[in-house]
C-alpha cells in the first residue's frame, strides 16, 4: 500500500511495555522477600503461604489447559492424587528420597496421561469434561484397593521418611515450604515461556478459533496433546508436594473433585480465563475469602458461591478481564507490538 | 492429468444425511492459473473448499496437492504443504492483535523464525493495508478490516495456492476495486488462486477459467466469456425458470 513511503517507515517488533518490565522487577523482588520467609513468618504463615504457592500453581496448569488449549477437564484430581500416591509408594517401597520420589511422580503422570489423552480426546465440550471426571474417579477406586497403601482410609507418611527430609521439625517446615515456592516459580516460569513461545502463539490462537488456527499450520490435536501431557506431569508433581505437606493420604483427599478442581476452577474463572495474571488474582481472592470467613463453615461455600455469580454476571472475563478491559495492560509480557518511526506518520498506538 | 497440474480433485462426494455437498466433484488447476467458482447458494462452494483445504474428509475420491495425495490429511499438513484459504465468514483471533493474527500464520504454516516471521508479516499487512491497525485487537475490526486480516492471514502462511472465499462480500466498488488489485499483485507473484465470488465483474477482472457449481456437482467448466454465455449458467445462476 506505502509503497512510496516504505523506504522512510522504520519497522520495529517490540515485546515488553513498560508496566509490564516493572511488574517483573516487582516480581523478582517479591520472589526473594518469600524465599526469606523462613526467617521473617511464623509456621503458620508459612503453612498458608506454602498452600497459597501450590493452588496457585494448580490454577495456573488448569488455565493453561482449559482457558488456552479449551480443555475444560474437571479431572486434574486424577494426577493430583496420583502425584500423591507416588510419593508415599515410591518412599515407602522403593526407598527413595520425598523429592526424588515427588520428581519420579511428575514423570510417571506423563507417561500415565499419554493413553489417557488417546482414549478422553475422542470426547469433546461437556462428555470430555465428564469423561476425565470418570478417570479420575477410576483412579480412585484403583488406588482405594492397594491394602499396603491403607485401602480406602488411607495412610500416613512413616516417620523414618518424614525424618529423611530433615532432622528438625523447623527444618522440615522450611524444606517444604521453598519446595512449594520453588513449584509455583517453576510453575508460573513454565506456563508464561511456553506462552510467549511459538507453540504459545499456537495455544492462543486455538483459544479464539480452532477453525482459523487449523487452517494457518496448526496441529489442534498435537497441541492439545502436549499441553494435557506437560499440565497432567506438573500437576502429579505438585500433587506429590501437597501430600508432603499433608503428611497423610486417602483416597478421597487425594481425589477430591471439590479440593482440586472445583476450588481450582473458582479461582481461575474469578481471577480471568485465558489470562496469565487471572489465576494470580483468583488464588489472592480465593485465601482472602477463605481466611477471612473460616469460622462460618458452610455459609462460607454459600458465599463463594454468592462472589462467583456476582462476578460471572458483573465481569464474565473475571477480575483481569475488567482490568486488562480498561487499562489495556498486561504484567506477563506475551503480546507483540509494532512501532513505526516516521517523522510524518503518527507513533502506532499500544507503546 | 497434466503434468503442471498443481490441484486435482477426483470424483470427491460428500454427504450430511441426504445432503450431498459434493457430488462426484472434479476440478483441475494449473500452477499459476486463477480460477473462479459461481454458484448459487448451497451449490457447494464453501464445503468444496472445506474439503480442499481439509477442514471436512471426503467420503469418497481423492484428492492431490503438488503431486501428494493428502485426501486423509488435516488442514495443518495441508496448509503447511503451501494451501491457504480465506474464511466467507471472517474467523479472526479476537483476543489477539492483527500483528499477531498474522504471524501465527507465519510461524506455522510458513514455519518462519521469529525474525523472518515477524518481516514477512510486515510485509503482508503492507500489502494489505492493515498496517496502521498492526497493534489493534482483531476483535474491534470493521468488517472490511476483517476482510482484509483473511487476506493478509492467508498471505502469512506464504502459499502456492490461494482460496478465496467471498473476499469481495459486503464491499463498495471502490474498497472491491483496491481488493482486486491487491489479489493482482499476489498472482503476479505465482500464487495459484481459487475464488469464490457472487460479485460477478470482480471475478470476471482476475479469472482466466470459470467453474460453476450447483448441488454438489460441476455444471459447467471452461473460459470466462463462454460460461457466462451459456444458457444453462444463466437460468440457474441467475435463478431463471427453466420452463
Amino acid at each position: 500500500m506505502n509503497a512510496d513511503t516504505k523506504g522512510v517507515l522504520k519497522t520495529t517488533i517490540s515485546r515488553s511495555s513498560r508496566v509490564s518490565i516493572i511488574a517483573m522487577v516487582l516480581s523478582l523482588v517479591l520472589m526473594l522477600v518469600l524465599a526469606w520467609a523462613p526467617y521473617w513468618a511464623g509456621r503458620a504463615e508459612m503453612r498458608l503461604l506454602g498452600e497459597l504457592f501450590l493452588y496457585l500453581s494448580l490454577a495456573s496448569l488448569w488455565n493453561l489447559m482449559a482457558g488456552y488449549a479449551g480443555l475444560v477437564s474437571v479431572g486434574q484430581q486424577a494426577y493430583v492424587g496420583l502425584g500423591g500416591y507416588l510419593l508415599f509408594a515410591l518412599t515407602m517401597f522403593g526407598g527413595l528420597h520425598p523429592v526424588a520420589a515427588v520428581l519420579l511422580a511428575g514423570v510417571f503422570s506423563a507417561f500415565l496421561s499419554l493413553p489417557v489423552a488417546i482414549l478422553i480426546f475422542r470426547l469433546h465440550g461437556a462428555y470430555f469434561a465428564i469423561g476425565t471426571w470418570v478417570i479420575a474417579e477410576m483412579f480412585r477406586l484403583s488406588f482405594a484397593q492397594v491394602q499396603s497403601l491403607g485401602g480406602g482410609s488411607g495412610t500416613s507418611l512413616p516417620i523414618g521418611v518424614v525424618k529423611s527430609l530433615a532432622a528438625s521439625r523447623s527444618g522440615r517446615e522450611s524444606l517444604s515450604y521453598w519446595l512449594a515456592l520453588g513449584a509455583v516459580v517453576f510453575t508460573l516460569g513454565f506456563v508464561f515461556f511456553f506462552m510467549r513461545s511459538k507453540k504459545g502463539l499456537a495455544l492462543t490462537a486455538i483459544r479464539d478459533s480452532e477453525a482459523g488456527a487449523a487452517e494457518l499450520g496448526i496441529n489442534i490435536w498435537r497441541s492439545k496433546l502436549e499441553v494435557y501431557v506437560y499440565t497432567s506431569a506438573i500437576t502429579g508433581v505438585i500433587g506429590g508436594l501437597i501430600f508432603l505437606q499433608k503428611l497423610r493420604i486417602s483416597p478421597d483427599a487425594a481425589f477430591s473433585v471439590s479440593d482440586w478442581t472445583a476450588f481450582v476452577i473458582f479461582i481461575v474463572v474469578i481471577g480471568g480465563i485465558g489470562t496469565l495474571e487471572g489465576p494470580i488474582i483468583g488464588t489472592l481472592l480465593f485465601f482472602i475469602l477463605r481466611e477471612s470467613m473460616a469460622d462460618l463453615g458452610t455459609t462460607y461455600l454459600m458465599i463463594l458461591g454468592l462472589v462467583a455469580i456476582v462476578i460471572m454476571l458483573k465481569a464474565p472475563q473475571g477480575i483481569w478481564g475488567l482490568i486488562r478491559q480498561k487499562f489495556d495492560i498486561e504484567l506477563f509480557p506475551l503480546s507483540y507490538f509494532v512501532h513505526q518511526k516516521d517523522a510524518s506518520t503518527q507513533k502506532s498506538s499500544g507503546a | 492429468m497434466s503434468e503442471s497440474s498443481l490441484l486435482l480433485v477426483e470424483n470427491v462426494s460428500k454427504s450430511f444425511g441426504a445432503v450431498k455437498v459434493a457430488d462426484a466433484t472434479n476440478l483441475e488447476v494449473n500452477a499459476g492459473e486463477v480460477v473462479g467458482i459461481l454458484g448459487p447458494n448451497g451449490a457447494g462452494k464453501t464445503s468444496l473448499f472445506n474439503l480442499i483445504t481439509g477442514a471436512l474428509s471426503a467420503d469418497s475420491g481423492t484428492i492431490n496437492f503438488k503431486g501428494n495425495d493428502i485426501t486423509r490429511t488435516n488442514a495443518a499438513y495441508r496448509c503447511k504443504l503451501g494451501m491457504a484459504r480465506s474464511f466467507q465468514v471472517p474467523q479472526p483471533f479476537v483476543g489477539m492483535s492483527v500483528f499477531e493474527n498474522a504471524l501465527v500464520g507465519a510461524t506455522h504454516g510458513a514455519g518462519l523464525k521469529p525474525s523472518a516471521a515477524n518481516a514477512h508479516v510486515v510485509s503482508v499487512l503492507d500489502a494489505t493495508g492493515l498496517m496502521a491497525r498492526a497493534n489493534v485487537k482483531a476483535g474491534v475490526l470493521t468488517l472490511l478490516e476483517r476482510k482484509r486480516l483473511e487476506l493478509a492471514r492467508a498471505l502469512s502462511t506464504k502459499p502456492s495456492l490461494l482460496l478465496l472465499d467471498e473476499i469481495a462480500g459486503g464491499l463498495t466498488d471502490s474498497e472491491c476495486e483496491s481488493l482486486i488489485t491487491s489479489i493482482k499483485n499476489v498472482h503476479l507473484q505465482g500464487t495459484t488462486i481459487i475464488w469464490i465470488e457472487h460479485i460477478v465483474h470482480a471475478l470476471l477482472a482476475v479469472a482466466q477459467k470459470l467453474i460453476v457449481l450447483d448441488f454438489g456437482k460441476v455444471i459447467a467448466a471452461g473460459q470466462p466469456d463462454e460460461i457466462m454465455a451459456s444458457e444453462q449458467v444463466r437460468q440457474i445462476y441467475l435463478g431463471v425458470d427453466n420452463a
